[in-house]
C-alpha cells in the first residue's frame, strides 16, 4: 500500500475563524490522508518550517481576512528558499477572482472559494500529489 | 424519497412532527410557562407594548480602511435613518497590536477600522454627539482599553458619562469557545471583564459593559441549542465573577446584554429567543435572588447569520437576510444588524449596506409584524419548540455546572469540540445533499459579478505614518509613567480602569498598553481540538 498523502493545514495571520480549517482537516483525514493542523496565528516562517519538519506534500492555507496578498507570496518565497517547490500550496477562503488568478500565477496550485465542496478539495489533492 | 422515510428536522437537527395541536401543550401550565408579554418569565417579550412602545434599534456593524473613512460611513448611515452605531475594529486592533506591529502587516483596515490610539478614536467619532447616539463596540480582549478611549472622547465632547448609552461586546469567554481572538489567559481576562462591569456600575449607568454573545458560537458551526446554552452559561460565569468582586446582583445585572444569531430556520430561531428570556429570568431570580425586574429581563441584539450567506448567486442573500431578520423581530430583539448581500466576498459596499438597512425599514414600517407583541405566541408548534429548546439548553447548562463552570469546560475543550462536531455534521449534510443550499448544491446557475468594496492598500501606510507622528509629538515620559502605574495595578487586585484612562489620555497606544498587560498576565495559546 502506498504511503498516505501528508497535508499541513495552516491558519496564517491574525484571524481566528477556524471553522473552515477544522472542517477541511477532518474531511482530509476521513479521506485517508495524514493531516497536521498548525493552530492559529502562524507566520509564513512557522508554516514553512512546520511543513519541512512534517515532510508534507501539501500545504493548505485558510485565509478569510483579506490578508492573502501579503501572506501567500511570502510563503511561496520561503518554499523556494528551502527547495520545497514540489510541495503543493493550496489556498482556501475569501479570495476574490482577480486575486485568485494572481496567486495561481505566482505558484499556488489551487484556490478554493466559499461553497467549494469537500469532495472537490479531496479530489484535487489526490490528483495533484503523485502516488 | 418517500415522506415516511425522510427525516424532518430543524437546521440544528431537532426532529419535527408533521403537525402540532392542543395535545402538545395539554400538560403545560400556560400562565407559568408562557405568561404574558412584559411579565415573568418574559417568554413572550420584555415589554407589554413591545415595538409600539419602542422600535428596535437599527444598528449596522461597520468599520473599514481608516478611522477617517469609517467616520464618513457613520455619517452616511445616520443620514439614511440608522438609529445607532456599531463599530467594527480591524484584526490588529482586536488582537491588541498597533498598525505598525509586524503581525499587523496586510491586515490594517481590512476587516474593520484600525484604532491604535486615542487620536484614532477621536477621528472615528468626529462630529458624532456621543450623548445622543448609542454606540456598540465589537471589541473583546482589549475591550477595557478601547472603552477607556471612548470614555476619553466623551470627556472631550463635554458629555457626562452618566448620559452615555451603548454596548461593549467584551465577552472573552466566547472568544476561547468560538471566535479565538484572545490575548491573555482566561482568568486574568475575566478579571479585566469584571473590572469593566464594576467600573460601569459606578460610572456609566446606561452603558452595557458586556454583550454576552452567541452569535460567534453559531457562526463557528454550533446548533441553535448550543448557541443558547453556551451563551447563557457564559452569562452565569460573568455574574459569578462580579458577585465574587463584591457587587450586588441588582447593581450590575440590569446592564448585562446579549447578542444572538438569526439563522435560517425560522421557528427554531424564534423559539431560541423566547427560551433565552425564560431561562435567564429564572436563573436571575432563582439562582441569584435578583429582585429588580430589570435584572430578570434579557435584552438582546441580533445579527443575521453571516455563515448562511453564499458566494454563489449573491442576490439570494438579500432574501435570506430578510427572512432571518423577521425571525429576530418576531422573537423580540431590541436591536438588529442585517447583513449585506456582498458579505460572502468582502466588507459591504455602500449600495449593499443601504439595501440591508432598507430591509429593516420595510420590516418595521410595512409588514405589520410590529403591531402586536409576540404575534406567534400560542402557536402549538412554536410553544412546543420553545419548551424543548429550553429543556435541551438547561441540560447543557447543568453539564457545564457539573464540570465546575465555563472556564474549566473551556480548558477541557468541551464547548469547542461540541461545536466542531456540529459544524462537521452540517457540512457533511450539505455535501450529501441532505440539506439544500439554494444556488450551492441545488438550483445552480452562473452568477453575474457584483461590485465589491475595495480597501485602499494605502490605508495601512497612512495609519503607520499617523502613529509615527503621534509617538514623537506626545509627552513620552507621561506615557512611560502611566504604563508603569498600569502594570502595578495589574499585578495587584484593584480595578485597572482608572489606570487605563490615564494611559489613553497620555496617548499611550493600544499596543503599548496591551504589551504592559501581556508582561503581567502572559498570553494564551489554545490546545486545538479537531
Amino acid at each position: 500500500m502506498s504511503r498516505p498523502i501528508r497535508v499541513l493545514v495552516a491558519k496564517p495571520g491574525l484571524d481566528g475563524h477556524d471553522r473552515g480549517a477544522k472542517v477541511i482537516a477532518r474531511a482530509l483525514r476521513d479521506a485517508g490522508m495524514e493531516v497536521i493542523y498548525t493552530g492559529l496565528r502562524q507566520t509564513p516562517e512557522m508554516i514553512v518550517n512546520a511543513a519541512l519538519q512534517e515532510d508534507v506534500q501539501v500545504i493548505g492555507l485558510s485565509i478569510l481576512s483579506g490578508a492573502h496578498n501579503a501572506i501567500v507570496p511570502r510563503v511561496i518565497e520561503l518554499l523556494r528558499q528551502n527547495d520545497m517547490e514540489d510541495v503543493k500550496l493550496i489556498v482556501g477562503g475569501i479570495v476574490p477572482d482577480e486575486d485568485a488568478a494572481l496567486l495561481k500565477k505566482q505558484g499556488v496550485a489551487a484556490v478554493f472559494q466559499p461553497g467549494a465542496s469537500l469532495d472537490a478539495i479531496v479530489g484535487f489533492i489526490r490528483g495533484a500529489v503523485p502516488a | 424519497m418517500k415522506a415516511a422515510e425522510r427525516q424532518f428536522t430543524t437546521i440544528s437537527g431537532v426532529p419535527i412532527e408533521p403537525v402540532y395541536g392542543p395535545d402538545d401543550l395539554r400538560a403545560v401550565d400556560a400562565a407559568r410557562e408562557i405568561g404574558e408579554p412584559g411579565e415573568f418569565p418574559y417568554t413572550r417579550g420584555i415589554h407589554r407594548d413591545m415595538y409600539r412602545g419602542k422600535m428596535w434599534t437599527m444598528r449596522q456593524f461597520s468599520g473599514f480602511a481608516t478611522p477617517e473613512e469609517t467616520n464618513q460611513r457613520y455619517h452616511y448611515l445616520l443620514a439614511q435613518g440608522q438609529t445607532g452605531l456599531s463599530v467594527a475594529f480591524d484584526l490588529p486592533t482586536l488582537m491588541g497590536y498597533d498598525a505598525d506591529h509586524a503581525m499587523s502587516e496586510g491586515e490594517v483596515g481590512k476587516c474593520g477600522a484600525p484604532v491604535s490610539s486615542l487620536e484614532d478614536m477621536e477621528i472615528l467619532f468626529r462630529g458624532i454627539p456621543l450623548g445622543e447616539v448609542t454606540v456598540s463596540m465589537t471589541i473583546n480582549s482589549p475591550a477595557p482599553v478601547l472603552w477607556a478611549m471612548y470614555l476619553a472622547v466623551a470627556e472631550q465632547q463635554g458629555v457626562d458619562w452618566a448620559r452615555l448609552s451603548g454596548t461593549l461586546q467584551n465577552d472573552i469567554l466566547k472568544e476561547y469557545i468560538a471566535q479565538k481572538e484572545y490575548i491573555f489567559p482566561p482568568r486574568p481576562s475575566m478579571r479585566l471583564v469584571t473590572d469593566t462591569i464594576e467600573f460601569g456600575a459606578q460610572h456609566t449607568p446606561r452603558f452595557n459593559p458586556v454583550s454576552i454573545s452567541g452569535y460567534h458560537i453559531r457562526e463557528a458551526g454550533s446548533t441553535a441549542v448550543q448557541e443558547l446554552a453556551f451563551t447563557l452559561r457564559d452569562g452565569i460565569e460573568y455574574v459569578d465573577w462580579a458577585l465574587q468582586r463584591g457587587l450586588a446582583i441588582d447593581d450590575f445585572a440590569p446592564r448585562l446584554s446579549f447578542f444572538f444569531n438569526a439563522h435560517s430556520d425560522f421557528f427554531e430561531e424564534i423559539a431560541k429567543y423566547r427560551a433565552a428570556r425564560k431561562i435567564w429570568a429564572h436563573t436571575m431570580r432563582e439562582r441569584y435572588g435578583a429582585k429588580s425586574e430589570r435584572s430578570l429581563k434579557l435584552r438582546f441584539h441580533a445579527q443575521t447569520a453571516g455563515c448562511s450567506l453564499t458566494w454563489q448567486q449573491p442576490y439570494n442573500n438579500v432574501v435570506r437576510t430578510a427572512l432571518q431578520a423577521m425571525a429576530a423581530v418576531l422573537g423580540g430583539a431590541q436591536s438588529l444588524h442585517t447583513n449585506s448581500l456582498d458579505e460572502a466576498y468582502a466588507l459591504p459596499g455602500e449600495h449593499a449596506v443601504t439595501l440591508a438597512l432598507r430591509t429593516q425599514q420595510v420590516l418595521a414600517y410595512e409588514t405589520g409584524v410590529t403591531n402586536a407583541a409576540d404575534p406567534l405566541g400560542g402557536s402549538y408548534f412554536l410553544e412546543k419548540l420553545t419548551l424543548e429548546t429550553e429543556d435541551s439548553a438547561n441540560h447543557y447548562i447543568r453539564r457545564i455546572d457539573d464540570m465546575g463552570g465555563m472556564i474549566t469546560a473551556i480548558e477541557a475543550g468541551f464547548p469547542q469540540s461540541e461545536i466542531a462536531n456540529a459544524s462537521y455534521r452540517y457540512q457533511r449534510e450539505i455535501e450529501s445533499g441532505e440539506r439544500t443550499i439554494v444556488g450551492v448544491n441545488r438550483f445552480q446557475s452562473d452568477d453575474a459579478p457584483i461590485d465589491l468594496l475595495q480597501i485602499d492598500e494605502t490605508a495601512g501606510r497612512r495609519q503607520i505614518a499617523k502613529l509615527a507622528a503621534l509617538r514623537t509629538r506626545r509627552d513620552n515620559s507621561k506615557v512611560t509613567s502611566s504604563l508603569d502605574a498600569l502594570k502595578r495595578a495589574a499585578e495587584g487586585t484593584g480595578n485597572t480602569m482608572p489606570l487605563l484612562m490615564d494611559a489613553v489620555r497620555a496617548y499611550a497606544t493600544l499596543g503599548e498598553i496591551c504589551d504592559a498587560l501581556r508582561g503581567v498576565f502572559g498570553t494564551y495559546t489554545e490546545t486545538t481540538h479537531l
